[in-house]
């Protein structure tokens, strides 16, 4: 099962004659993701990998159903490339390009809302359910990405697209794998927060218990606690707060748009106890969280709180 | 981007929003001058944007031109992250009845920008958080233009009627539509002083533009006089930032930076994004000191990965270096071997001495291992974690 994406699933590319595009395009087909068009203006008419290339979305929803859509255009078009996927019906976006300006970011997602359409992203690598689907460029050409996902139990969470792909790689070392693994973006303003996503995983009887990947910056950790405690989950969550060095760097920005240490909710230190006091474990290290996920299964009560 | 807040206060003036008489001084005699043409009370506020210069005291009122030229001696001596005050606004400081905070900034939990209003002065998240229920809130739309009676409502909320509340509400819809025309990240009127004549004026503001946003304000950005190279950092850029940040942009395949800079004796090339945020964590945890990193992602080029290589090393005091990331989708890891080599190698140094450990699993691993081998260099795949790459890196470059 996983959640948002499944066998049958059926995407466009935004953007698919641009470099990495072609890549990850190259790298989904080959993985056995099945996109059913590109769309760049003025190469209508073209193919790509076999995949053809349209002027306009509408072009392809007025003839098929599509399910979502990747958007990886040029940051000036990014919102407007959002905007037409919406009108167009899609209900599903990744959008990975980077750097979109907080405004058109919140407007794209509002937009979308009221068009019960969902974001994940900006600047994010999208998601994967293992030998299901891959939608966007998580993990890199199709033999690296079965390397590191492999499909279990663990649903992934993660504002660095890269660590998603460290963090699977080590839930599929210890044999738990990845009901589905989601790179929800690194910027400030997001489509889709652990929260938006947990009711999601609660209902997927493959998913078995949450890791998350967490940096400074933003409230969205204090938004799972808060969720976690509302709702008594039933599944064990299992955190890594990344970036603890910046606690003594106030104001320096690292890593990702977001990931700044302005307020106290936005550090390390406060996000780490947040999580604690609602029962999510915080892990250590990197290499602690598939033993730490086995301990909550296993029905062990959250260490360090 | 952070404004000074005699810019800050241009917005605020440009929008129709009341602002105090001012004036900029340069010098302490500028300021006894200003201050007598105003009329005294003034405060004199010391223009920086480091939060060290803010926290140690940037503003001082004076009651006479004698007491503001004394202020500004002392305030012109500030060290603003590295950088001399950006002058001195002198500022009439009126008698108010009641004063008032506004601040206006994106909730990346409701994903919708927000004004929060308090009625009481100061930094509208601080007082959210001391005084919950002084404090009132309305989101809005990026999507929509701003509609008035959102800051009716809210003002409504904050318990104020009559004239007062037809004489905030303009000031409260103004700056939620100059948050949105700017790009701003936050923008906030500390004190919005109700004056005896039932007028309001803006007392102390602060505002961000978001940097992302820079490039289409350039008109707004000009008209103050600020160059597209004034990044506005918290301290100035570093020599070592300066170089990187050129690195980047000379050369656009994948991307270099963030760099940092650290007190220690570990040269670190790192993966970039949360790979660099994890690492750098990682080595601390086993006891190692990172000197500085420089961040490598999205596939970057053969030379960027040996120019970045050279700047690494080119810290006094950093002997070795360790290369390591997450797991990579894009960025291939042969091409990032063969770069760390070549800027070693250039710099007159033995690789497999400097390379104290080269982790960086993922695209192209197989050939990057097999280039490491014949330089002798420790490679470790995706089964060494992340932390027991640091911890070797540590032990191996020594604490």
């Amino acid at each position: 099962m996983g959640v948002l994406v499944h066998k049958d699933f059926e995407f466009i590319v935004q953007g698919i004659t641009g470099r990495e595009a072609l890549n990850f395009t190259r790298e989904c087909l080959e993985y056995g993701s099945r996109i059913v068009g590109g769309v760049t203006p003025g190469r209508g008419g073209r193919e790509v990998y076999g995949v053809p290339v349209y002027d306009t979305v509408r072009e392809i929803t007025a003839q098929r159903k599509v399910d979502g859509a990747v958007i990886t255009v040029p940051l000036a078009f990014a919102p407007d490339a959002a905007f037409e996927a919406i009108d167009a019906g899609i209900k599903l976006l990744v959008i990975i390009t980077e750097g979109i300006p907080r405004k058109d970011a919140t407007a794209v997602v509002e937009y979308a809302d009221l068009h019960g359409a969902r974001v994940i992203g900006p600047n994010c690598l999208g998601l994967i359910v293992p030998d299901v689907c891959r939608f966007g460029s998580l993990g890199g050409p199709a033999v690296d990405c079965r390397k590191a996902f492999k499909p279990g139990i663990v649903g992934v969470m993660s504002r660095s697209g890269g660590m998603t792909t460290e963090i699977c790689n080590a839930l599929s070392a210890a044999g738990l794998g990845e009901s589905t693994a989601i790179s929800v973006g690194g910027d400030p303003v997001i489509g889709s927060t652990y929260a938006d996503l947990m009711p999601l995983f609660e209902k997927d009887p493959d998913t078995k218990a949450i890791v998350i990947y967490s940096e400074p910056g933003g409230a969205s950790e204090a938004e799972l606690a808060r969720w976690a405690k509302a709702n008594k989950s039933r599944l064990p969550i299992v955190a890594f707060v990344a970036g603890r060095f910046m606690d003594e760097m106030p104001g320096m920005s690292f890593g990702h748009a977001g990931t700044v240490v302005e307020k106290k909710v936005d550090s390390p230190a406060d996000k780490i106890r947040r999580m604690r006091e609602v029962g999510i474990s915080v892990a250590e290290e990197i290499g602690d969280i598939p033993r730490l996920v086995k301990e909550r299964l296993n029905g062990a009560a959250p260490a360090g709180r | 981007m952070r404004f000074y807040e005699f810019e800050a206060k241009r917005l605020l003036g440009k929008h129709a929003i009341p602002i105090p008489q001012s004036g900029i001084a340069h010098t302490a005699a500028d300021a006894e001058r200003l201050a007598a043409e105003i009329g005294c009370p003034v405060v004199v506020k010391a223009q920086v944007i480091s939060p060290k210069a803010l926290k140690a005291g940037a503003v001082k009122s004076a009651a006479s031109p004698a007491q503001a030229k004394q202020a500004a001696e002392q305030l012109l001596q500030l060290d603003d992250g590295g950088r001399k005050p950006k002058g001195l606004l002198i500022e009439k400081r009126p008698a108010a009845t009641k004063e008032y905070a506004l601040g206006v900034t994106y909730d990346g939990i409701a994903k919708k920008p927000v004004i929060i209003a308090s009625d009481m002065a100061g930094n509208v998240d601080e007082i959210a958080d001391t005084h919950p229920d002084r404090v009132v809130r309305r989101h809005f739309s990026a999507l929509f233009p701003f509609s008035d009676y959102l800051a009716k409502e809210l003002v409504s909320a904050l318990g104020l009627k009559g004239a007062d509340l037809t004489r905030m509400t303009p000031i409260v819809a103004r700056l939620a539509q100059l948050f949105l025309k700017y790009d701003l990240t936050q923008a906030d009127i500390y004190s919005l002083a109700r004056l005896e004549d039932g007028n309001f004026v803006a007392l102390d503001c602060h505002m961000d533009m978001e940097v992302e946003g820079r490039r289409r304000q350039k008109a707004i950005l000009d008209e103050l006089g600020i160059a597209a190279d004034d990044t506005r950092a918290p301290r100035l850029p570093t020599p070592f930032e300066v170089e990187a940040a050129k690195i980047d942009a000379e050369d656009p395949r994948g991307v270099a930076g963030p760099v940092a800079e650290f007190d220690g004796n570990i040269g670190l090339v790192i993966g970039a994004g949360g790979g660099s945020l994890t690492l750098t964590d990682a080595v601390r945890k086993h006891g190692g000191r990172p000197a500085n990193y420089a961040a490598l992602g999205g596939n970057p080029s053969v030379k960027k990965a040996q120019r970045l290589t050279k700047l690494i090393l080119s810290k006094p005091g950093v002997k070795k270096i360790a290369v390591m990331s997450n797991v990579v989708s894009n960025t291939r890891a042969d091409l990032v071997a063969r770069g760390v080599i070549k800027g070693v190698t250039e710099l007159g140094l033995d690789p497999k001495q400097t390379i104290a450990i080269f982790r960086v699993p993922g695209a192209w691993e197989a050939d990057a291992a097999k280039i490491l081998q014949k330089y002798g260099i420790e490679y470790c795949d995706r089964s060494v974690s992340i932390s027991e790459a640091a911890r070797r890196a540590v032990e191996k470059i020594g604490r």
